[in-house]
């Protein structure tokens, strides 16, 4: 274990009724880290977190916070806090009071409290004649602010959030999110996220976990997650993505409507694809190029252009080979393709900008 | 449009004032009316005085007045204490079981009052229920615990149960579960969840419940009269007594008056003392 790392899980598993949450997991937290969680619902993250916290209890498995076992300490002895989806904030009480109260419990000087509270309001760029302002007369972006500084008052270990921003509108959203990373840089505190979002964890994380049904599939980089995901789960999950289900042998890579050239690139790949007995070739529609006639690409697909869609700076092409797959091929729109829908074309692409996903198929 | 939809709303209000001006008002009136008349009279047209304000304040009535305020006030702070944990499970805990305990709960309300009251004469009298069968197999009977003022209140506690639970329940189904968990997560023990959390997101529950209560507590006479055997005298049995054996409308109507401003006074007092509004977060 690395001497920096400040949670650490072992076959930690939750079951309700008959149902299992999660299904032992294991994982890391490295102290300082931006940590997202990313799944879709019912995935169990959700779940996780709140063991992670102690709200609730845990079936089985071990959880450390540095050196020290918590799994069986109660939520109100662990030095974390979570930030909940619904904020939860105390609707009965003041911005000041919500803050601070923590530290009441704690039996922190009022003083000493309120002034604690003043600074916690000014990191969050909340002027400090909110402490005597009612939560329920507080905005949406407010309200945020204000859970996040409750959070941090009694300077917690880790900060665990539960989808906080999921509520808000899009543009809200996307400033908060930028606010949450810098203010991450800050505290220097290790935050712990779940979100269903893709976009809201590539900005944010140092590290992500994909989770599915109770385990998780892959935990790694946001870049080393786009671009080499070890599932197809994840790469569906992370965005738009091209799959074509691949073969190999002798050097060769077969796939439905794929011309493959022969290179030391696309050797490579099929000496993976035949230890692997069957494989799934992925890549991603920004790496997909049309092809001028003559010109050439370690591989080649043809097709016709079914649907073409505008998504502001950038522009969706749906491709159908010949086979029946619909391909996707993002554009900038500087540099879009000039034909319409209808038109036949051939599509290449880089071994090098592709990915091989191993031993799995539809 | 909004003139007409004013209109429209006044018009519709008209049905339900005219039922309480009828029902409510005037029946209310009347007795202010009667109590400021001279003794023994039958009828309104008379000089009025406060000669029946005097009869009470110097014929001992403020021992019925405080006997019924006290067992009033306890009965209900009694019913306080035992109906939170109930309330609780009710609220948050045993879920589908809830409505077992709803049926359960209304059901006893199907029977009459004065017929629960006499079954607990029966079962708790000397040589009844309890203390016959004793005495039958061990030859050991105990003293009948009726007839005295703590089974007065074991009654009104009985009686009006219901009237505290459901208001209670629904007063904390109104505490959201996750500012309960954010608390916690906080660093509050249980009983500070219940004391900052619980008790205040639920004071309106509290509040209605407790007053509807006490207001009907104030008002109960069976419980002394069948339970109690007029252990001591609550202030209802003597209205009845002044409006039917005493023959004495005028301090029938003054002791009714004094009772319904007391009550009336404390009620407004504690629902002024708690903004519902702000308890519940509207503005």
């Amino acid at each position: 274990m690395p001497t920096n790392t400040i949670m650490h899980l072992k076959n930690v598993r939750k079951v309700f009724g008959g149902f299992t949450a999660v299904n032992g997991i294991d994982l890391e937290i490295e102290e300082g880290e931006f940590f997202t969680i990313v799944g879709p619902s019912g995935s169990g993250k959700s779940t996780t977190i709140r063991l992670l916290v102690g709200i609730d209890e845990l079936t089985d498995g071990k959880i450390w916070l540095r050196d020290e076992r918590i799994d069986q300490t109660p939520a109100n002895l662990r030095p974390t806090c979570m930030v909940f989806q619904s904020l939860a904030l105390f609707p009965h009480m003041s911005v000041g009071q919500n803050i601070e109260f923590s530290l009441k419990l704690r039996k922190m000087d009022p003083a000493k409290r309120k002034e604690r509270a003043i600074e916690l309001l000014d990191l969050l760029h909340l002027p400090a004649s909110y402490y005597d302002t009612r939560v329920t007369e507080c905005s949406g972006g407010e309200r945020q602010r204000v859970a996040l500084a409750r959070a941090l008052a009694f300077d917690p270990e880790i900060i665990f959030f539960d989808e906080p921003l999921s509520a808000l509108d899009y543009r809200l959203r996307k400033s908060l999110e930028k606010e949450l990373k810098d203010l991450h840089a800050r505290t220097g505190k290790t935050f712990v996220y779940i979100t269903h979002s893709l976009e809201e964890a590539m900005v944010m994380s140092d590290r992500i976990a994909i989770m599915k049904e109770g385990r998780f599939e892959q935990i790694s980089t946001p870049d080393e997650i786009y671009s080499q995901p070890v599932s197809r789960f994840v790469a569906e999950f992370m965005g738009e993505v091209n799959l074509i289900d691949v073969s190999a042998s002798k050097g060769r890579i077969d796939g439905e409507g794929l011309t493959t050239q022969k290179n030391d690139a696309t050797k490579n790949m099929a000496e993976r694809i035949t230890a692997a007995s069957g494989a799934t070739l992925m890549i991603r529609p920004e790496y997909v190029q049309f092809l001028e006639q003559g010109v050439s690409a370690d591989f080649t697909v043809e097709g016709k252009v079914h649907g073409i869609y505008a998504l502001g700076s950038r522009i969706h092409y749906e491709i159908k080979t010949e086979g029946g797959q619909i391909l996707t091929v993002e554009k900038l729109r500087e540099d879009r393709y000039d034909g319409g829908e209808g038109d036949h074309v051939q599509l290449g692409w880089e071994a090098k900008n592709a990915h091989i996903i191993e031993g799995q198929s539809a | 449009m909004r003139r007409l939809d004013k209109k429209l709303g006044a018009l519709s209000s008209i049905p339900m004032l005219t039922v309480l001006a009828v029902a409510f008002v005037a029946p209310l009136g009347l007795v202010a009316l009667f109590s400021i008349m001279p003794e023994d009279v039958f009828s309104i047209f008379n000089m009025p005085n406060f000669a029946a304000y005097k009869t009470f304040a110097t014929h001992g009535y403020y021992k019925s007045l405080l006997w019924t305020l006290f067992m009033a006030f306890l009965a209900t702070t009694i019913l306080l204490l035992i109906c939170w944990p109930l309330a609780y499970g009710m609220a948050k805990v045993f879920k589908r079981f809830t409505l077992v305990i709803t049926i359960a709960v209304v059901m006893s309300l199907f029977v009459s009052e004065n017929i629960r009251l006499f079954g607990w004469v029966l079962t708790l009298m000397k040589g009844g229920l309890f203390e016959g069968y004793l005495r039958h197999w061990t030859g050991v009977g105990f003293e009948s615990p009726l007839y005295d003022v703590s089974i007065i209140v074991f009654g009104i506690v009985y009686v009006y149960l219901p009237f505290m639970l459901f208001p209670l329940a629904q007063g904390i189904s109104m505490v959201p579960e996750d500012a309960r968990q954010a608390a916690r997560d906080l660093g509050a023990t249980h009983w500070q969840i219940l004391t900052q959390i619980d008790l205040p997101l639920a004071a309106p529950g509290i509040m209605v419940g407790y007053l509807l209560t006490f207001v009907l507590a104030a008002g109960a006479m069976a419980e002394a009269k069948i339970l109690g055997g007029r252990a001591v005298i609550v202030m209802a049995d003597d209205i009845q007594t002044a409006f039917t054996y005493g023959q004495n409308w005028p301090l029938g109507s003054a002791l009714s008056m004094v009772l319904i401003l007391l009550i009336g006074t404390l009620a407004i007092f504690g629902i002024a003392k708690i903004d519902l509004d702000k308890i519940m977060g509207r503005n």
